[in-house]
């Protein structure tokens, strides 16, 4: 920066959150501003914690269930599929195939769930308020699906250690096949109005490079790290249940801006599409519940269970000491590894990209905070 | 049907009847004066208030939402009661802002944002300034403006809060910069009527209605689009709404203000939208003439012809800002000096050349 000699100008120490409209939550982040260029960014974390795995240390191992929901509160199935998997790891269970198609039925629909409030609010961080509720209106149509299936909108609770709470109901698949004929129109719909709106791509490309080395080093997955050119989808790179036998892509760019992690998510939806298409398709008939102890003991030892969130690598790490409840459990949670590369992908930007950077990491601060 | 002529006339009449004698007729005009503010005052409020209203149906009509509804019929009645709600508020001035700032910011961003009002064409030959048509109009209409960003570097600066201190600086960038092609844009419509006068204006595209509307022209083209943007622009709102960006800025340089000075704002900002709307529907869309030719044959007062072309205007300034993206502070910048401004210029030759040679 130049300056007159006689001229002494300073930077500017900003609070940006925990009231913020656009900070996703109670996410503080301390900014030093020169104008209205970021020169350093520091965000402050810990204003959702909730112990949330310290109480898992005084539950058993099903009264936990309802708590993984919580984390990210987005993705209630996801988490819980990883918190079920680490403990039928630990116990050696088995879900039956059944099981394991509506496990999988139901995390897909939670990632386009997902994807869908990320597409509404990263249209709402750069200016453009219209695209929120047209997302909101079809994800509106998965959470009733989600909600006819097991009671609940956002915190399901659905998937139980060995099985499932109920079946699905009768007319569930025709419904979803409704939606999901629906659907692909409304992401062309989307696509139009926001991502190829030249203003958008303005906003977007080049902006936040995150440097395919840098979010490794940081542990950042999901599509923030296949938008930065690394090819890994747990889906594929350490498949769980059915997903080896279903055909789907995983977009990859190379960008590493605002616009390719864009670009990823809203092709994951797409394919999602696809995964949901085969999923039931493929759904064969038969028991959903596999015989499990009414008390759950499990013998000492540890058990992780990673699985591909709409953020990234979700995964859950217990300790079991042979009482009926964990020792430890960690969780290993997207959005905060994530968040973390955040003061990487500032560099030189202004007030305006740091939004939609942070946007783009698309973090939940339930699961930021745990 | 002069109506606003009518009643001028009507009050200087019967004022002069009552008070002669007693009173000096100076204060005849000084009253009249005051009655006409008042009339402007309520008239801009009132506006503001169905815009609102109106912005909040539009929005819900994009985004698939219904709007307003519950209070009155349509929900008509929601913006009344919220300027209620708002009259009612707590008058809060942070602790550490300048108290007379604070206070003066919102009182001169509204005053500003009326004064345009002024040298409106309502009808023919009436316009609120002395009810005569003022030869430099557009002019003062120009300059009225460009004082808009001192309300907003009032607020801003006076609250002192850092959002809002960035607020105004945008907002001050902005406007000063979208000042110099909307003046460029405007030259352009000026040398194709040869007056500064706006009633001199819409006189020359009134003779055949829709026919001789300044939009046909193609040499304006180019400026009538230059004019909308930076219109936007100077009115902050979407895709140039970066002095209050809401996701980056919290509210811009009004985070601060609540209750009627907020109010106040507000309002103003609405009474800017449609100032837009009018000049547009004034420069381009024949103003208050009828669009089916002079005299109009359907006997509608000019006044309701101006509005419902500004309503038209200000629609779909609506529907652009309901649907866009915001710019960056940066691209905002580089838009006006690299693109506007240029493309202004050059607007500016090309209708030079042709009033030369038409």
């Amino acid at each position: 920066m130049t300056t007159a000699p006689h001229c002494v100008t300073d930077e500017i120490f900003l609070n940006m959150g925990p009231q913020h409209p656009s900070t996703h939550g109670v996410l503080r982040l301390m900014l030093n501003l020169d104008g209205e260029r970021v020169m350093h960014v520091e965000p402050d974390i810990g204003f959702l914690h909730s112990s949330m795995e310290k109480v898992a240390e005084s539950l058993d191992y099903r009264q936990f269930l309802p708590y993984a929901d919580r984390f990210d509160y987005l993705n209630g199935m996801g988490n819980e599929l990883a918190y079920v998997r680490a403990v039928e790891g630990l116990l050696g269970i088995e879900p039956t195939l059944r099981c394991q198609y509506i496990r999988v039925i139901m995390a897909e629909m939670n990632r386009i769930a997902s994807h869908l409030v990320y597409y509404g609010t990263i249209g709402m961080d750069t200016g453009a308020t219209t695209p929120f509720l047209y997302c909101f209106r079809e994800r509106e149509r998965v959470i009733e699906l989600l909600e006819n299936a097991c009671g609940q909108r956002l915190l399901y609770h659905y998937f139980r250690i060995g099985g499932l709470r109920n079946d699905l109901p009768r007319d569930f698949c025709t419904k979803l096949r409704a939606f999901l004929h629906d659907f692909p129109p409304r992401i062309k719909e989307y696509e139009a109005l926001l991502t190829k709106n030249v203003i958008f791509r303005h906003r977007t490309e080049g902006v936040g490079y995150l440097d395919p080395a840098v979010a490794r080093g940081y542990g950042v997955t999901g599509p923030m790290l296949r938008g930065s050119g690394v090819d890994n989808d747990l889906r594929r790179a350490d498949p769980y249940y059915i997903y080896p036998e279903l055909e789907f892509d995983v977009p990859v760019l190379p960008e590493g801006d605002v616009m390719a992690r864009h670009l990823v998510r809203q092709e994951e939806m797409r394919q999602s599409v696809r995964i949901l298409h085969q999923c039931l398709d493929k759904l064969p008939a038969g028991e959903i519940n596999v015989k499990v102890p009414r008390r759950l003991k499990a013998e000492p030892g540890e058990s992780y269970a990673r699985v591909e969130g709409p953020r990234g690598e979700i995964g859950c790490y217990v300790i079991a000491d042979g009482t009926d409840h964990p020792y430890r459990l960690h969780w290993r949670a997207p959005s905060f590894y994530n968040l973390q590369a955040l003061p990487a992908m500032c560099g030189n930007a202004y007030v305006a990209d740091l939004i939609a950077i942070l946007g783009s990491v698309d973090i939940t601060l339930g699961d930021v905070d745990r | 049907m002069e109506i606003l002529k009518l009643i001028d006339n009507w009050l200087r009449g019967a004022m002069t009847t009552w008070f002669t004698g007693h009173v000096p007729l100076i204060f005849v005009d000084i009253l009249a004066w005051i009655v006409a503010t008042v009339v402007i005052l309520l008239f801009v409020s009132l506006l503001a208030l169905i815009l609102i209203y109106l912005e909040r149906k539009v929005a819900a009509y994009i985004q698939g939402r219904i709007g307003p509804e519950r209070v009155g019929p349509w929900g008509l009645l929601q913006t009344v009661m919220d300027a209620l709600k708002l009259l009612e508020k707590e008058d809060i001035v942070p602790a550490a802002a300048d108290h007379l700032l604070h206070t003066v910011a919102p009182v001169a961003f509204f005053m500003i944002s009326v004064l345009g009002y002024l040298v409106i064409p309502w009808e023919e030959t009436v316009t609120i300034a002395k009810f005569v048509d003022l030869n430099v109009g557009l002019l003062y209409l120009l300059a009225i403006s460009s004082l808009a960003v001192i309300g907003v570097l009032m607020g801003g600066w006076g609250s002192n809060n850092k959002w809002s201190l960035l607020g105004a600086m945008r907002g001050a960038a902005q406007m000063i910069s979208y000042e110099v092609p909307m003046l460029l844009a405007l030259i352009c419509v000026v040398l194709q009527a040869g007056s500064l006068s706006l009633g001199v204006i819409v006189d020359q595209q009134k003779a055949m209605g829709l026919l001789t509307w300044n939009l046909w022209h193609p040499w304006l083209w180019l400026p009538l689009i230059i004019y909308l943007v930076c219109a936007t622009a100077e009115v902050n709102r979407v895709p140039f709404d970066i002095p209050a960006a809401e996701s980056e800025l919290v509210a811009g340089f009004h985070t601060e203000y609540s209750g009627m000075k907020f109010a106040f704002f507000f309002l103003a900002e609405y009474a800017n939208l449609f100032m837009v709307g009018m000049l547009f529907a004034t420069l381009f869309l024949g103003g208050w003439a009828s669009p089916f030719g002079y005299p109009d044959p359907l006997h509608i007062p000019g006044v309701l012809w101006l509005l419902f072309k500004a309503m038209l205007v200000v629609i779909f300034m609506m529907w652009v800002s309901w649907t866009l993206p915001r710019l960056r502070v940066d691209q905002l910048m580089s838009l006006a000096w690299k693109l506007l401004i240029p493309a202004s210029f050059l607007s500016l030759v090309v209708v030079s050349i042709v009033m030369l040679y038409r």
